[in-house]
């Protein structure tokens, strides 16, 4: 699958066009699956196809980050907008996420 | 023929100087997920005509989008979209019947935003409110949902009866430009 990508040991999950609760279970129960699967330490947001997102979308990057926080893991954002990242800041993110310029 | 011409003329100029001061406009749809994107295009595109900034139109469609989910999640249950793949087939998943209502007006450039449920309601507001709680973590929810609604709306109210569903009224000034500065 072209959206679920491993590059060495990371996880690269390129999110959809709009990010919300419609495609939520999609994305986690993949990205899940690869995580659980094929070792993965990290995880990478790409958020460059992404025109809209909501807090389910943040759900998804919490979710992901709790389940490989535990093994030293670390999640990344890449291609973040400004909305996204405004909505990063509001949800306290920033903390848990890298945001890669 | 020379009069109806400046009749004609007279009505024309009354038109453009009185101005449409309120508009209005209710949808209702099944509380399932493949509506949350319909909903907020919907908006959307009902106050584009005010040639609001691309800021402007993400906020208020991130605050539709999390008022209309939380409608369809929590009001009536509804967990799983039609988008749902994976190990669960959708008809595994079932849909429980309910219709979410948005109504909009548009007075001058103040747009208000009403999403009414008729699910189970909430029990407690005040917790629900606060940033971060959820009651469903297993879903992946991040319990923000009310959180942006209140920081991208000027205007947040919210009318909740246990067992007999919710409204979310929003409100807010479009062609402001006002821009939530945020700390890095």
């Amino acid at each position: 699958m072209e959206d679920f990508q491993i590059i060495d040991n990371c996880l690269m999950v390129r999110l959809p066009e709009e990010v919300d609760h419609h495609l939520a279970a999609y994305i986690c129960e993949n990205a899940d699956r690869f995580i659980l699967q094929q070792n993965v330490a990290h995880v990478i947001f790409d958020f460059e196809d992404t025109r809209f997102m909501d807090s389910s979308g943040i759900g998804i990057i919490m979710g992901r980050y709790r389940k490989i926080a535990c093994f030293g893991g670390r999640v990344y954002a890449i291609h973040v907008d400004r909305q996204i990242q405004r909505m990063f800041t509001l949800a306290g993110l920033n903390k848990i996420v890298e945001v890669l310029a | 023929m020379s009069t109806q011409i400046v009749k004609t003329q007279i009505t024309k100029t009354q038109i453009t100087k009185t101005p449409v001061t309120k508009n209005e406009m209710e949808i209702s749809f099944d509380a399932i997920s493949r509506n949350e994107s319909f909903a907020r295009v919907a908006v959307a595109a009902f106050v584009a005509h005010l040639n609001p900034t691309l800021e402007e139109l993400a906020d208020v469609k991130t605050a539709v989008s999390e008022a209309v989910t939380n409608s369809i999640i929590h009001g009536y249950e509804n967990f799983y979209g039609y988008g749902r793949h994976g190990e669960r087939p959708v008809t595994e998943c079932p849909i429980h019947p309910g219709k979410v209502r948005l109504k909009c007006v548009l007075e001058g450039d103040v747009l208000h935003i009403e999403v009414e449920d008729k699910g189970k309601g909430i029990a407690d507001l005040e917790q629900a409110m606060e940033p971060l709680f959820t009651t469903r973590p297993e879903l992946d929810r991040s319990g923000m949902g009310f959180a942006f609604m209140e920081a991208f709306m000027d205007d947040l109210e919210v009318e909740s009866v246990p067992g007999q569903g919710t409204i979310v009224r929003m409100m807010k000034k479009m062609g402001s430009t006002a821009w939530i500065d945020c700390e890095e």
